[in-house]
């Protein structure tokens, strides 16, 4: 059952990708946009620490590395649950009954609608930002490390899917309030490019129990960086990018009941 | 259709101000961790960041997607065959699409933002009155850069490639990523031959006082000159991109 | 055996009224004003296997309702439903699984996709064996002669190809049962012939049950011998055409056209009224028990010269406004 959702996502995402490949200048020129773009931005990061030299202790290279992660992590966020950002309009216009009329989950189908590779711009920026980072620490990378980054992309990248996915949930309810989860999202990419640690306490509060950013970045740095004061001691560090996958599967239960609810009051 | 607009409207300013929020925490964070001097004070960072996002609808430069879908599928040339200027109707497009919810979003954003996070006055009712006058031409400039983005696109894959390049550019170089104050030397030279820092860093650095008198007035001149040089470079590249549309059949 | 039962169906709407004008939009931010409306209200049929239902009635009056309930993807407010042996909303995703659905004014394939990749994709979505895709796709790509335009994106097809496509794509998973909601609008006279036979052939020969809801009642008279008629959330008739015509009125209509620039001037003496002129033509209606054919048309031809007539039934769409008027009354 799985492997046929499997086979029928891979299928869908095949679809897409020769579709954006039919405009190839096109595609190259976004990309490289995106590239850049991004690339300035940790440019400018670059810079105020030329001035300031530090941010509460940190060094560019370690901040180097929440950016890197927090980075790729979105540009995946970015590129696969796409259908969900752009699901209103599927809503307003009546088109999620075609959707409905099918026999498989609603959620496959809009997660096959898009793939977008443009993306791709802001994953290799994160990617090489993160590979320099590494490169300028003085820390071993272990396997163990690696495996840990790996995993923090991961739960991170299913923590914003999972955003994504909420912003849509919002919909079958109202069409106004998707800003704020637009704001959460877009707003947590750049909040957690820095470590947590030099916002205020409510505010690590909230995306550490409410939206679980630090988990996906902020712990697990912390323990490849072997600083003390890990709060939990290292267990928790290494699990903790978990909280996103947890995330997720909240995010999709809301869904669930939102189509539940779409179901008895119609459009 | 004006609630459609004020719900936009809110949803933007709450987002901003949760943008302000953040980047005013990680500037404290930047202005504690060094005691040595800066260009510009904390205090007046904090302002210039959230003067910058009242106005951060000035850096989004991106062309019309209408427009740029007619221009793609080749019905701009009806659009050339009505009586009326071409450059005229992008650029007051470009302006009106900016002018309405800048309004409605800088108000509130600004209040708030002197209310609670420390948004200072200007440094004098001088200064002030001289900041309106460089926003308003701020706001031309965009619509102006707007517009001759849109005008490239009759140039098909390279003006695509230019109208997503610019966006990149005018984020760092208008200081509204980072004041331009604090960007290394380099960077600041760079700045000031591009028009991009009239967006933002201009008008800012005259409320905060550090353009006054003379060099506000140089700062108010080279803003208007880049707007003229922009108007002109669009018209002209206007007409050479509709003599070639006309030649190549759309 | 029924394939599909429905008892009592009930469905009610919440919607949102907002007053006219801009006071009345800026009151509405500040309380919602809402308005129940019953789109259905206790709807009792049942269709057999294999039959070809025609469901008819005004816009707004619950048709698109009750096939979105018969489809699973709306949940009613009370009554039964049994369609296929399954409640259609409780078990949706297998239920959908069995049924073929095609929206006359939106498309269920993709945009970007030339038609034949459309079909393949189907194939996965309803995981549809090779094999039977293959004879599935091939014989209707036949019947309702896609071949030409097989590469071709649903973008660049005509009103007509689109439609043809869209019913091939809703049957390439064999589904029993088939819902039609407007399958010949805006199309061309041939291409309505084309849909017309087809549908035809496919409930004749493959015993698939289809219910086609409509407002051409071209399509209605040439394909249904069952028609059920709704107007304002109730089932206001259910029978053939003819029980249909006698159960709301026996009059019959005369049209006659007279010489050029000559009025009507036959004493009607209440026997029949006058519906329609139009130039020289004049449309009367009359009841047949209360004046013989025959009889009105000696009457009226002794006062004027009358060049030429004929006797019809009502049309269906005058029935169907007396059904609804007369239920209106009630």
């Amino acid at each position: 059952m799985i492997w046929n959702s499997l086979r029928l996502y891979f299928r869908y995402a095949s679809i897409s990708f020769r579709s954006q490949m039919e405009y190839r200048t096109s595609f190259f020129l976004r990309s490289i946009a995106q590239f850049t773009i991004t690339g300035m931005e940790f440019l400018g990061l670059a810079a105020l620490f030329l001035r300031f030299g530090h941010i509460d202790g940190w060094t560019l290279p370690q901040v180097g590395l929440f950016y890197g992660i927090v980075s790729v992590a979105f540009a995946i966020a970015e590129a696969i649950p796409r259908g969900f950002d752009v699901f209103p309009n599927l809503v307003k216009s009546g088109d999620f009954d075609r959707i409905l009329i099918r026999p498989r989950s609603p959620a496959l189908q809009i997660l096959g609608q898009e793939f977008q590779l443009v993306r791709v711009g802001r994953f290799l920026q994160g990617m090489l930002v993160l590979l320099w980072s590494a490169g300028r620490l003085e820390i071993e990378w272990t396997s163990s490390a690696i495996l840990l980054i790996a995993f923090s992309i991961v739960g991170g990248a299913c923590l914003f899917s999972g955003l994504f996915i909420l912003g849509a949930a919002i919909c079958f309810w109202t069409i106004e309030s998707i800003e704020i989860v637009n704001c959460l999202t877009y707003g947590g990419v750049e909040t957690a490019q820095f470590p947590l640690s030099i916002y205020r306490p409510w505010f690590r509060s909230f995306f550490t129990f409410v939206v679980p950013l630090a988990t996906i970045n902020y712990f697990p740095v912390q323990a490849i960086l072997n600083l003390e004061g890990t709060s939990g001691g290292k267990l928790i560090s290494w699990i903790s990018p978990l909280a996103g996958l947890l995330f997720l599967l909240a995010c999709l239960q809301l869904w669930r009941v939102g189509v539940r609810h779409y179901t008895s009051t119609g459009s | 259709m004006l609630l459609q607009y004020r719900a936009a409207a809110v949803a933007g300013v709450v987002t901003q101000i949760f943008w302000g929020i953040v980047r005013t925490m990680i500037f404290d964070a930047f202005y504690r961790s060094s005691s040595g001097s800066q260009p510009l004070t904390h205090d007046q960072t904090l302002t210039y960041i959230w003067l910058g996002q009242a106005m951060l609808l000035l850096t989004m430069l991106n062309v019309d997607a209408d427009v740029a879908a007619m221009i793609r599928n080749g019905s701009v040339a009806y659009e050339m065959t009505r009586p009326v200027d071409l450059y005229t109707l992008w650029f007051s497009r470009a302006l009106s699409g900016r002018a309405a919810p800048l309004m409605m979003r800088s108000i509130p954003i600004l209040v708030i933002a002197a209310l609670f996070f420390g948004l200072s006055a200007p440094i004098s009712m001088m200064a002030g009155t001289l900041f309106l006058l460089s926003a308003a031409m701020s706001l031309l400039t965009a619509a102006a850069l707007i517009a001759l983005m849109t005008v490239s696109l009759l140039w098909t894959i390279s003006g695509e490639g230019i109208s997503r390049l610019v966006p990149g550019v005018v984020f760092i170089l208008s200081g509204i990523m980072v004041p331009l104050p604090l960007l290394p030397g380099w960077a600041q030279r760079l700045s000031e031959i591009l028009p991009f820092r009239g967006l933002i860093d201009t008008p800012f650095r005259i409320y905060l006082g550090e353009f006054h008198g003379a060099s506000a007035a140089l700062a108010l001149l080279f803003q208007f000159a880049w707007l003229v040089m922009l108007v002109v470079a669009g018209r002209l590249a206007l007409t050479r991109g509709t003599r070639r549309l006309v030649v190549q059949g759309g | 055996m029924n394939q599909i039962t429905v008892e009592e169906l009930t469905k009610t709407f919440r919607v949102a009224r907002r007053a006219p004008g801009l006071w009345g939009s800026v009151k509405g931010l500040v309380k919602r004003e809402y308005q129940d409306v019953r789109a259905l209200d206790r709807i009792s049929f049942s269709i057999g296997g294999g039959e070809l239902v025609g469901y008819i009635g005004p816009n707004g009056a619950g048709k698109s309702t009750t096939v979105k309930v018969l489809s699973g993807i709306l949940v009613p407010d009370s009554g039964h439903v049994m369609a296929l042996g399954k409640i259609p909303w409780r078990d949706r995703v297998h239920y959908v699984g069995r049924i073929g659905v095609v929206f006359g004014q939106r498309t269920q394939l993709w945009w970007d996709l030339p038609i034949l990749e459309s079909f393949d994709l189907l194939r996965d979505i309803y995981s549809v064996p090779e094999e039977k895709y293959r004879a599935n796709r091939d014989a209707l790509i036949e019947m309702l002669d896609l071949g030409s335009f097989l590469h071709v994106t649903v973008r660049q097809l005509s009103l007509g190809q689109r439609m043809r496509c869209e019913i091939a794509a809703s049957l390439l998973h064999d589904p029993e049962l088939l819902f039609l909601d407007e399958p010949t609008i805006g199309l061309d006279a041939v291409s309505k012939l084309v849909v017309r036979e087809f549908i035809t052939t496919l409930n004749r020969q493959r015993g698939v049950t289809v219910i086609l809801t409509t407002h051409d009642m071209e399509d209605i008279e040439a394909l249904c011998r069952r028609v059920m008629v709704i107007g304002d959330g109730k089932l206001l008739s259910d029978g053939t055409l003819s029980d249909l015509r006698a159960s709301v009125t026996t009059e019959r209509w005369l049209t006659v056209d007279l010489a050029e620039g000559v009025p009507f001037t036959a004493v009607l003496d209440g026997d029949a009224r006058l519906i329609k002129s139009e130039g020289r033509r004049f449309c009367l209606a009359f009841d047949p028990k209360q004046v013989a054919a025959a009889e009105l048309i000696a009457r009226i031809a002794r006062s004027c010269p009358v060049q030429d007539l004929f006797v019809e039934n009502p049309p269906i769409e005058a029935i169907i406004a007396r059904l609804y008027s007369q239920q209106k009354l009630q």
